[in-house]
């Protein structure tokens, strides 16, 4: 049954009147509703839906709510709820400010601050590149954390870069520093005479800290990402950035890192790094004599080449000498390392260095590593250690859908708890890595961990010996001291010095074998 | 040369949010880019990167949207369509949207077809002019084909009186026909009686009573008209009141001086009581625009969107002839008494073009009542009219809205900002029923498919290359 009232005079704009009708609608027993002013065309569309009034007059000024409802209650109820919308003040904003839309693309934030000359890119891999490439036309330099990204890609990239005289940190770069500000996964350094361009995250990250524990800010930190050495790339951004370097007022001593690149890689990245007229420090870690380049200074492991930029830039701290440990009394057949870590470059440092010392205890149990180097043997099964093992435990196989092992803690406590319940486990070596993107409180993340794993060894009859490399700077978001401290309180041997670390490590399980024969 | 180690960077974030944090407290001024996968797929993602500050598209889009804005638009006559449309010297039918066969055209259009048979007298029936329709002795083709746009259904066949709107700065012309008023008409698919009596006398006494009337003046600036319209409430798509009151001023005294009374009242009366006569003009006005942009090679900017209530289209001006086509969505919005959106039918019409000019839902600022459609305040309406200016290439100055500033309304649709940004350009348009003859049941606030600025883009950077 239909039932309608008029209110006159009462003009509203058709879009109101509509709304109005949409709310009348909603109510219990309306069937349906209209809310018009009374134009000739305004009842004749009335009529054709139903609605229509009988022997009612066009009066265009005035305004008409019908209603086809259930119940007279219902009506009333309409007719109540239509005064309200119409007696409702408008504008219930007044003149607030617009909200500026957040940048959408790259475009729209360099239309903003035409002064933007760096793009950090953290998106999934497939459209990583290509963000990069639209940086770059833009004008932009770019660092590019995102990794999944082919070669020819890669070179595509940066043979764009070059034609723009642009800089591309990566792909798979998680660490830079730039003018003192950090990017991704670096470590807050002080200013300072040293620059790095390096093809490791935290090999540039041990580099850093190390020569932060000398007294040795860092000018910047240029990741260049891990496959930038490679034959296909050879080494464009590598030499990008001597070149930026070299220009560079306030660095005085260039180190560079990285894996071993092809020896004619190896040969263009050094003979770059000499014609800057600076002292440079050559880092290629696992590289063979004879690649090794002349004229420049020559490290074998991150913190040597950290010690030796210290020295050419004018320190004179020496590194406290590292204290031997106690010898635990270790119980027949703990014999093993085992290294959990966390920076995949640190775990093949270790390789490089155990693995000859280890494989010189004739007898002695094999060494597995999943970041392999002669003499080590790949693991077969990277979830689980066999002999000597040395893990890194941010590889793909580990990390897949989970958090890097920097910021999540529970892959390698999980794993600490294994190697406690192993009778063949002597020693556990831990990085624990600080700086931004690191877990906020790494030694409290430990620490139920490292209680359960001494427990379960104790409960056997087992002393465990637990060594952390700290990879930190004083300024680093987490406290270095307090970190320091509380892993101490958790009974763990804490070092600044990875090699350092594995001396400790070695002389215990030497001691063991020594006693095993 | 780009400096990067010689200052503290300005840094573009994308990706993590949590990355910039450490970097603005050491000092750098950082910009967050809310990022997501343009297009949806990397073949896309690959073309837009390609473009993106493209010195040969740069240069291309910087050329088309001068046309466009140095374009002169100005209304000049008015004449039977196969008198100035050359593909309508044969049997055919102009239509609104992307090229589509019968058998595939949703209710409207063919009510519209069939009503527009009747009315040239190719048939005498109903069935008749169905059958003809569907024999395949009459050809139809996109009004956009013939440099023409007709809103919802567009249907526009030879006998049909067609505004002629001349750009005085390019040369190029463009065409429509004329707003017949609302409710059972046949561009919502009516085809009655009452609508072929009614496009008869628009034939036979509106049409040359107009073209005479214009005859006897000067061509008319639109233009100019326009930009007072904006400053009125009018935003020449969805609200016209304002365009036709002028329009009216403009052309009542020549009707009078040049038509008997009884003529001239029933002309003026027709015109005075269709609050969007002017509806019709806008569109042309923004064809013509348009076309003076179309055609310049490497240029990404959109030339066109339309409707055919099946699928939504676009041409792009370095892709020449080719539309790129997807689905229509349908709308939702404010319904008039009785109808809901299930009763609605899919997107439909050439009046989209007044977006893609820079006016229309891109001019929502110059109407606030209209964003009420969908719940929202006239600040949102201004937003609309901002975020619009993140896809476009210009602001056009001319056409200044009064709640931004007097700041131009966004202008030029670039193809690869829609992709690289995920904004889509946002239309006002009416809804009409899904049945032919029903009419319009409704208006509402829609965005262009973004599927179909991936495919222009990628199609560009193909040819780019290659």
């Amino acid at each position: 049954m239909n039932r309608h009232i008029v209110l006159p005079n009462e003009y509203r704009d058709s879009v109101s009147l509509m709304q109005i009708a949409a709310r009348l609608r909603e109510l219990d027993g309306i069937r349906d509703a209209g809310v018009v002013m009374m134009s000739e065309s305004n009842l004749a569309l009335l009529d054709d839906v139903g609605l229509g009034l009988e022997g009612v007059e066009p009066r265009p000024s005035d305004l008409v709510i019908v209603v086809a409802a259930d119940s007279d209650e219902a009506s009333e109820t309409a007719f109540d709820e239509a005064r309200a919308g119409l007696s409702e003040t408008t504008g219930t904003d007044s003149g607030e400010e617009a909200v500026e839309q957040p940048a959408r693309s790259i475009r729209m934030a360099k239309q903003r601050h035409s002064d933007l000359n760096l793009t950090v890119i953290s998106t999934p891999g497939e459209f990583a590149s290509l963000e990069a490439e639209k940086a770059l036309r833009l004008g932009s330099h770019v660092m590019l954390f995102s990794d999944g990204i082919d070669l020819d890609e890669e070179r595509r990239l940066k043979d764009l870069a070059e034609r723009e005289s642009l800089l591309v940190m990566g792909p798979d770069c998680g660490t830079a520093i730039i003018a003192g500000v950090p990017l991704a996964f670096a470590n807050q350094a002080a200013p300072g005479p040293v620059g790095i361009v390096g093809a490791s995250g935290t090999g540039i990250q041990a580099v850093v800290c190390h020569l932060d524990s000398l007294g040795i800010g860092t000018s910047h930190a240029i990741g260049t990402g891990g496959h930038d050495l490679h034959e296909q790339i050879g080494g464009i951004s590598m030499l990008r950035g001597i070149r930026m370097l070299a220009d560079d007022d306030a660095t005085d001593v260039i180190v560079l890192l990285s894996k071993p690149p092809s020896p004619e890689v190896a040969d263009r990245v050094t003979r770059a790094a000499r014609e800057t007229g600076k002292p440079v420090v050559v880092c290629f870690l696992g590289a063979e004599p004879d690649m090794l380049p002349g004229d420049v200074h020559v490290a074998h492991t991150l913190e040597e080449a950290a010690a030796t930029a210290a020295a050419l830039a004018g320190a004179d701290d020496a590194p406290d000498a590292a204290t031997g440990l106690p010898m635990p009394s270790l119980r027949e057949g703990q014999r093993a390392v085992r290294g959990l870590y966390s920076g995949g470059t640190l775990c093949f440092e270790a390789t490089m260095v155990l693995g000859p010392l280890l494989g010189e205890m004739a007898g002695g149990l094999p060494l597995h590593s999943n970041t392999p180097i002669d003499p080590a043997e790949p693991i077969e099964d990277p979830w689980h250690s066999t002999g000597h093992t040395l893990v890194d435990l941010g590889d793909d196989v580990f990390t897949r859908g989970r958090p890097h092992p920097m910021i999540d803690h529970s892959i390698r406590n999980e794993r600490l708890l294994e190697e406690a319940r192993d009778p063949q486990t002597a020693v556990v070596l831990l990085d624990v890595v600080l700086g931004h993107g690191s877990h906020p409180d790494p030694a409290s993340a430990m620490a139920q961990a490292v209680e359960d794993a001494r427990k379960l060894a104790a409960d056997d009859g087992r002393d465990l010996t637990i060594i952390a490399i700290v990879i930190g700077t004083g300024d680093d978001p987490q406290g270095l001291k307090r970190q320091v401290a509380q892993l101490e309180e958790l009974g763990i041997h804490t070092y600044r010095s990875h090699l350092a670390a594995l001396d400790a490590a070695y002389e215990i399980v030497r001691e063991s074998h020594g006693a095993a024969r | 040369m780009t400096e990067l180690l010689t200052r503290t960077p300005t840094i573009a974030n994308v990706g993590l949010s949590s990355f910039a944090e450490p970097m603005r407290a050491a000092g750098a001024h950082v910009v967050d880019v809310q990022w997501a996968p343009p297009g949806g797929d990397t073949q896309v993602a690959r073309a837009l990167a390609r473009l993106v500050n493209a010195p040969e598209v740069e240069q291309a889009n910087r050329q088309a949207i001068d046309n466009f804005l140095e374009a002169q638009p100005q209304l000049v006559g008015l004449a039977p369509a196969r008198d100035v449309i050359p593909m309508l010297a044969e049997r055919r039918i102009l239509h609104a949207g992307p090229p589509i066969d019968w058998q595939d055209m949703a209710g409207p259009m063919q009510g519209a077809i069939v009503g527009a048979i009747l009315f040239e007298g190719w048939a005498d029936s109903h069935e008749d002019a169905t059958r003809l329709a569907a024999s395949g002795k009459i050809s139809f083709a996109p009004c956009h084909a013939a440099a023409a746009v007709g809103p919802m259904a567009g249907v526009t066949s030879p006998s049909m009186p067609v505004w002629i709107v001349e750009n005085a700065a390019g040369g190029n012309r463009s065409y429509s026909n004329l707003n017949e008023g609302l409710g059972r008409v046949l561009r919502f698919g009516a085809n009655d009686q009452e609508v072929v009596q009614r496009l008869t006398w628009m034939r036979d006494r509106l049409g040359p009573a107009l073209s005479q009337a214009l005859d006897a003046v000067e061509p008319l600036d639109l233009k100019s008209l326009v930009a007072r319209a904006l400053t009125m409430g009018d935003e020449v798509h969805n609200r016209n009141i304002a365009a036709t009151s002028l329009f009216f001023r403009h052309i009542f005294r020549p009707v009078l001086e040049t038509r008997p009374a009884q003529d001239a009242v029933e002309v003026l009366d027709f015109i005075e009581k269709n609050e969007h006569f002017f509806l019709n003009l806008s569109m042309a006005m923004c064809k013509n625009m348009l076309d003076a942009a179309h055609g310049v090679e490497h240029s990404t900017l959109v030339t066109a969107m339309s409707r055919n209530g099946v699928n939504f289209g676009i041409r792009m001006s370095g892709t020449g002839d080719r539309w790129f086509q997807t689905a229509a969505p349908t709308v939702d919005g404010l319904f008039f008494a009785g109808y809901g959106v299930e009763d609605a039918a899919p997107d439909l019409g050439d009046s989209s073009i007044t977006e893609t000019a820079g006016l229309g839902g891109f001019a929502m600022a110059a109407s606030p009542a209209i964003v009420r459609f969908v719940g929202g305040t006239p600040n949102d309406a201004n937003a609309n009219s901002r975020r619009m200016r993140h896809i476009t290439l210009a602001a056009n100055a001319l056409f200044g809205l009064p709640a931004l500033g007097f700041a131009g309304t966004p202008t030029g649709i670039d193809a690869r900002h829609v992709v690289d940004t995920g904004i889509q350009p946002v239309i006002n348009t009416g809804i009409a029923h899904r049945d032919a003859g029903i009419g319009q049941i409704g208006a509402g606030i829609t965005e262009a498919p973004r599927a179909v600025f991936a495919q222009a883009i990628t199609a560009l950077a193909n040819e780019l290359d290659s």
